[in-house]
């Protein structure tokens, strides 16, 4: 395994290997409870807690776990840490925790943490473990409270429920129904493609001088461009607001 | 009876685990390339969705009142080793049937669809027969959004599609649709 720097540990997950956006794992609870700010908030900080508990209990242990059954001392674990977040949750924030119902438990099956534990955990200390939990579960909020924001925004006009778009604003209903969290991370990644395309095209410019990099199949699809175009908007937007 | 025809129903298409709860989106956004695959995929899901069922309701009869607090690891690891001693014997009686569905067996394991069944019967106090309703419908629903995206894909690799949408972001904005397009069902009845 390549040896990584403490900084490179806690800065990947953030963005270059962003859990959702990059990885494309844990899509479930990203999707399903991003209607509002206020409850990706709320996921996103109990599946960070899990993480990070999970990670320091899997790195300390590393050396008493069998190989042959590690997935499921890890998973057993993971639950372990779900059940103390969902009790918690329940005493403290009783609403919150009714609003995101079953969603809570199933962070045991979050892929996105066993990944951590049997990439990472498992194999190093536990300082660095910590680190990369804490760096993988800020990417996850990020993402996760960005959908939240553009889903809100546009399909409540408000914002941590405060109205901020005025009463002449129609909500697009679609967006806080399940097919929003669909389409906004679809327009989200097309809007991450476009950004990576654009970038590849400069370098090949830079490098080999002026080049006719137009790609033939983008006037085809005008509509679908025109789509992404307006969405790369709202999600620089939310991306911003997220920070 | 009609109960258990709605419960099945509302499962299946109203309150689709898939493309309106967001349960089981691994296999839905992996193993959607082919509607072969997709069916046998859909399949094992429904075969694993009635073991849960089954097995959740057993927990919350017998095991469960005098330990609540054990609920979620209880539900995920009886399921995953009964899931791993039915794939065994499976392989053993009937080796056809294995190669048909054996893959998938653990992969569906630790899905959210499979403790999500669990928890939602648990929640909405699911009796024996009304839990297998719950769970077939639960998996009908399942093989039927898997089938529908992968027929779409399959189309989807022929189509001129722009270079920045290919792979997942295109997925995603079928699956939207798609959800859309369940979301009419909704008109049946109130989702309970």
């Amino acid at each position: 395994m390549k040896a990584t720097s403490p900084q490179q540990d806690l800065l990947r997950g953030i963005w270059r290997e962003n859990p959702v956006l990059i990885q494309m794992l844990g899509l479930c609870p990203a999707l399903a409870v991003t209607n509002s700010v206020k409850n990706s908030l709320a996921m996103g900080l109990a599946t960070c807690f899990v993480l990070c508990g999970s990670s320091v209990l899997v790195s300390l242990c590393r050396r008493l776990i069998p190989h042959e059954v590690r997935i499921s001392t890890y998973i057993l674990i993971i639950a372990t840490f779900v059940s103390v977040a969902d009790m918690s949750l329940a005493a403290l924030a009783p609403e919150v925790h009714k609003q995101l119902g079953a969603f809570i438990a199933l962070i045991v099956v979050n892929c996105m943490i066993l990944g951590r534990q049997e990439a990472f955990a498992s194999k190093r200390p536990v300082g660095r473990a910590l680190l990369d939990a804490l760096g993988t579960g800020g990417g996850f909020v990020i993402a996760i409270v960005a959908m939240g924001v553009v889903r809100e925004l546009l399909g409540s006009g408000s914002l941590l429920g405060v109205p901020v778009l005025g009463p002449d604003f129609e909500p697009w209903i679609v967006m806080i129904l399940p097919p929003g969290g669909f389409l906004t991370l679809g327009f989200l990644l097309l809007a991450l493609n476009a950004r990576a395309a654009r970038r590849e095209r400069r370098q090949l410019a830079t490098r080999e001088g002026a080049t006719s990099a137009a790609l033939p199949s983008a006037l085809a699809a005008g509509a679908a461009r025109g789509d992404a175009r307006g969405d790369a908007r709202g999600d620089a937007a939310a991306r911003e607001g997220a920070r | 009876m009609s109960d258990l025809l709605w419960i099945l129903l509302s499962a299946m298409v109203i309150n689709n685990f898939t493309l309106a709860l967001f349960l089981g989106l691994c296999p839905f956004m992996g193993v959607s390339g082919r509607v072969s695959t997709a069916l046998r995929m859909g399949l094992a899901n429904i075969f694993v969705l009635v073991i849960t069922s089954i097995c959740a309701w057993f927990l919350n009869t017998y095991v469960l009142p005098s330990a609540p607090y054990l609920r979620i690891i209880c539900f995920i690891v009886v399921i995953a080793s009964l899931v791993q001693i039915v794939e065994m014997a499976i392989k053993k009686l009937s080796p056809l049937l294995f190669q048909q569905l054996g893959i998938y067996l653990p992969l569906i394991t630790t899905n959210c669809a499979i403790l999500g069944l669990a928890i939602f019967q648990t929640n909405r106090g699911y009796g024996f027969v009304e839990g297998l309703a719950f769970a077939l419908g639960a998996g009908l629903g399942l093989t039927l959004a898997l089938v529908l995206m992968a027929s779409i894909r399959e189309d989807a690799e022929l189509a001129p599609v722009p270079r920045v949408a290919r792979g997942m972001a295109l997925v995603l904005i079928i699956a939207g649709s798609l959800s859309l397009a369940f979301m009419g069902f909704a008109g049946l009845g109130s989702p309970t």
